[in-house]
């Protein structure tokens, strides 16, 4: 899975993008999030407050209960602020 | 129409584009987003927007064919700018051209709420304590949510009459 960063969420991790492969029990959104917590403080400090993340599976806006699949481009950001 | 630059955009040429041989418009309505140079009591001296390139380009794709389900429009335009800019730049124009001027102003105000609350941009201000992210507000997210009204909660001629 392609897993993309943007803004504060970006920042914090230190990271634009990275390729992170699919093992079981990473059905869904929530639970790549859980991996990636447990991996590094830093993605926890990132993601530590859950309704401050939005996610996008293949460009499309998804909740944290979304499945995901192998080939899927999978973004982590902040609430939008454009316009 | 969508644009996603980093160049600066010429309001009256754009308005004119729209228009150009398409005399069934009857009303032209625009909205110009700028940099300010105060965010709360903090003096700005730069702004860079960032974007997810690809879904910015999607999600503005369907804020647009959205805005031409709802409404009868000739043409529509969205341009959004990403990259450093300064205070009293334009960051983004919306446009809509209808018949008639209601369908337009409506659409162009919809444009820039549901843009505001869906287009993947993300604003980042230089202030002398360094650079700060935008919060995202509660006031755009409720002034996005008025266009998810529902058709019986809509005020009516009929119900006017009644």
């Amino acid at each position: 899975m392609k897993v993309l960063y943007f803004a504060s969420v970006r920042e914090t991790i230190g990271i634009p993008e990275e390729e992170i492969e699919l093992l079981d029990g990473m059905s869904t959104v929530r639970e790549l999030m859980t991996w990636l917590k447990q991996k590094d403080g830093t993605y926890e400090r990132a993601f530590a407050e859950d309704a401050l993340v939005r996610v996008a599976v293949n460009q499309e806006y998804v909740t944290l209960q979304h499945p995901i699949s192998k080939d899927d481009e999978i973004a982590f950001f902040p609430p939008v602020t454009g316009g | 129409m969508i644009r996603v630059q980093t160049e600066d955009f010429d309001l009256g040429s754009e308005l004119k584009k729209m228009t150009h041989k398409q005399t069934t418009v009857g009303g032209l309505c625009s909205f110009v987003g700028l940099v300010r140079d105060m965010a709360g009591d903090a003096e700005i001296s730069a702004m860079t927007l960032e974007h997810y390139p690809g879904m910015t380009e999607k999600a503005l794709a369907e804020i647009d064919a959205e805005a031409c389900e709802r409404w009868p429009l000739q043409a529509t335009l969205i341009i959004h700018r990403f990259g450093r800019l300064v205070p009293g730049d334009q960051i983004v124009l919306v446009a809509a051209a209808s018949a008639h001027r209601e369908a337009a102003f409506e659409a162009c105000h919809f444009l820039i709420d549901w843009l505001k609350t869906k287009a993947p941009f993300w604003k980042l201000e230089a202030t002398a304590d360094g650079g700060k992210w935008v919060d995202a507000r509660d006031s755009d997210q409720s002034a996005a949510r008025r266009w998810l009204q529902t058709e019986k909660d809509k005020p009516t001629n009929k119900d006017a009459a009644e």
